[in-house]
């Protein structure tokens, strides 16, 4: 169960997740660095003020289950669960290495609350789909699923099948959440791909949509809480976020999508990040 | 060898013909009376992959997804996720031929307990043509970690192997048939998704085969005996896990060896063939299918004629295997 917490205890949480993916990111010498920076205070908010769940108990039937579609981000999901007590916050440093829990993309197998395997894009939210409509079979009402995806990953044809199967059973346990980044691989969303009008679409295919400023943890909270109020619609909450959010060479940098950042790259984004943008001062000047 | 209580009539020309789509559709109701976790999933082909007879009896676990393969594999990952045991079903063309990687990520690698039924594969699809006639399929799915692959020889082994596996924990793939085909055991024939089965003892040649082509190997087997020529039938129904011991036992005691599928002749039931007797057992192996091409519109029983899929076809394979070993041991 959700601890009452603070938006203050929230953004500090989510300042260490960032200082987290960083050190993961340059120990591992590869990996993804905007999705996971830009995504660290919706996985915040959700470890610390949405989910029910139970760290010391991952497989806690009653459970929330978190599904990550876009996998490549896992970073930021390996880093939030670590400091909500799933693992030693010292294994962060094994992601993307040989014999590690921590595998480059999520394996359900390997770590399972992760509840999922993902990567290849436009998976994810049918799993969720699934795991509603079973638990709807079940007449189950005290549990939900969530589905974090990317606004890239709605390129693939998988992600609509799921769309016009959640609306047609009304999968109104289920709340998916898009990075709404504006980026990927080969640049700019609206130059790859447009997607545009988003919400439009997910409306007309029969979802509850919600627009909100990923980086805002009352919206985010807020949000989460509106969703489980929708009866008979499944919810897409679109989470505009900046990629490579709090690191000031990153931010808006599609760039930045599939790489990690160098050693000397790492030093001044830990710098940024620990004084809070020059804000305050830190014992690691 | 084991009784393998073949149907007695068999041999008859005018021996029972079944669907084994329909031997399936029996087997998933059954598999549904037994375990309230067994739930189905169809894109958008209920009554041709005979699971319409399920969503009667439990229209509340039937779950109909449309025209939409991709969903079809993941939405049962995600069904399997929370416990349920699902079953999914289309056209072996479609599924696993469109959503092959999503059952590599979400079905194998993810370990999820879901069962993939592949029906109308084949050439005996017949009019629909090549496009809907699948014969890459049992290469594409042996060829995953985590997959068992059940080839069923008629729609009484449908049966058995749909109850088998909804039984079994873990992934699996069973291959269907559209056309009616002959029913070659009966309720008394030994199934086990670990053994395979010789349903004909013979001495000069073993004949592995899978599927429909199971009763093309009999009577390739009873041509070849008025020849003077006994063949060994093997059905290969389980082609993964193989049964090595038992194919090895075969072959060890006739010394030639031919496979027969209805499909692409390599990759599948002939290439894991090929393997094992690499690995154990060098013989001489002829692998009856088609020859890297693709099927075409026709009548089922003209398109086998057309690719060398029946008994006369197989008998003759084997008369020329056989001529040939004789020539190499006289050279040797």
């Amino acid at each position: 169960m959700p601890n009452f917490v603070t938006v203050n205890e929230l953004e500090k949480l989510a300042n260490t997740i960032r200082q987290d993916i960083i050190r993961m990111l340059v120990a591992a010498g590869s990996g993804h660095s905007a999705g996971p920076l830009g995504m660290a205070d919706v996985f915040t908010a959700l470890y610390f003020a949405v989910l029910k769940h139970d760290p010391k108990n991952p497989m806690w039937p009653e459970r929330d289950r978190l599904i990550l579609s876009n996998g490549h981000i896992v970073p930021v999901r390996y880093a939030t669960m670590a400091r909500a007590g799933y693992f030693p916050v010292e294994e962060l440093l094994t992601l993307r290495k040989f014999g590690s829990r921590l595998q480059g993309h999520p394996e359900r197998v390997r770590l399972p609350a992760l509840e999922t395997t993902s990567g290849p894009l436009g998976s994810g939210l049918s799993q969720a789909c699934g795991i509603a409509k079973a638990w709807q079979i079940d007449g189950v009402k005290s549990r939900r699923v969530y589905c974090v995806m990317s606004d890239g990953e709605q390129d693939e044809g998988n992600i609509w099948e799921a769309a016009l199967f959640g609306a047609k059973y009304k999968l109104s346990n289920l709340t998916a959440i898009m990075d709404r980044n504006n980026i990927q691989i080969d640049g700019p969303t609206e130059q790859v791909m447009p997607l545009e009008d988003l919400h439009a679409k997910w409306k007309a295919f029969g979802w509850h949509v919600t627009e909100i400023d990923g980086h805002n943890f009352t919206q985010i909270i807020d949000a989460c809480n509106e969703a489980r109020a929708i009866e008979n619609k499944p919810v897409l909450i679109i989470a505009h976020t900046i990629p490579g959010k709090g690191v000031d060479f990153m931010e808006y940098d599609f760039h930045w999508h599939g790489k990690p950042p160098t050693p000397e790259e790492a030093k001044v984004a830990l710098h940024e990040l620990r004084t809070l943008g020059g804000r305050i001062q830190s014992e690691h000047q | 060898m084991t009784d393998p209580h073949l149907n007695p009539t068999l041999y008859n020309k005018d021996v029972e013909q079944e669907a084994i789509r329909a031997g399936f559709g029996r087997g998933l109701v059954t598999a549904g009376r037994a375990d309230a976790r067994v739930v189905a999933l169809c894109a958008d082909l209920t009554e041709s992959t005979h699971m319409d007879g399920f969503a009667k009896e439990f229209p509340d676990r039937y779950v109909e997804i449309g025209v939409a393969e991709q969903n079809l594999v993941t939405a049962a990952a995600g069904m399997a996720l929370a416990g349920k045991i699902p079953f999914v079903s289309s056209y072996a063309a479609f599924s696993p031929g469109r959503n092959w990687e999503q059952i590599r990520t979400t079905i194998c690698l993810n370990e999820t307990n879901v069962k993939i039924v592949g029906s109308h594969a084949g050439v005996s699809v017949g009019p629909d043509g090549a496009t809907h006639q699948m014969l890459e399929d049992i290469a594409l799915m042996r060829v995953l970690p985590k997959m068992r692959v059940i080839v069923p020889c008629d729609s009484i082994e449908a049966e058995k192997g749909t109850a088998a596996i909804a039984a079994s924990e873990g992934a699996a793939y069973i291959r269907l048939a559209r056309d009616k085909t002959a029913v070659v055991t009966t309720r008394e024939t030994p199934f086990s998704l670990d053994k395979a089965l010789v349903l004909r003892e013979g001495r000069d040649l073993t004949i592995i085969a899978c599927g429909p082509m199971v009763y093309q190997a009999l009577m390739a087997a009873e041509e070849l005996s008025s020849a003077g020529i006994e063949a060994e039938v093997v059905n290969c129904a389980v082609i993964k896990p193989l049964d090595g011991a038992t194919i090895l036992a075969s072959v060890r005691k006739t010394g030639v060896v031919i496979t027969v599928e209805e499909a692409q002749a390599v990759g599948g039931l002939g290439g894991t063939i090929a393997e094992l007797l690499g690995d154990h057992e060098p013989l001489p192996l002829v692998r009856v299918g088609m020859q890297d091409r693709f099927g075409e519109s026709g009548k089922p029983a003209e398109l086998l004629e057309h690719f060398g899929l029946t008994g006369r076809h197989i008998a003759a394979r084997a008369k020329a295997l056989l001529k040939t070993k004789i020539a190499m041991s006289r050279n040797g």
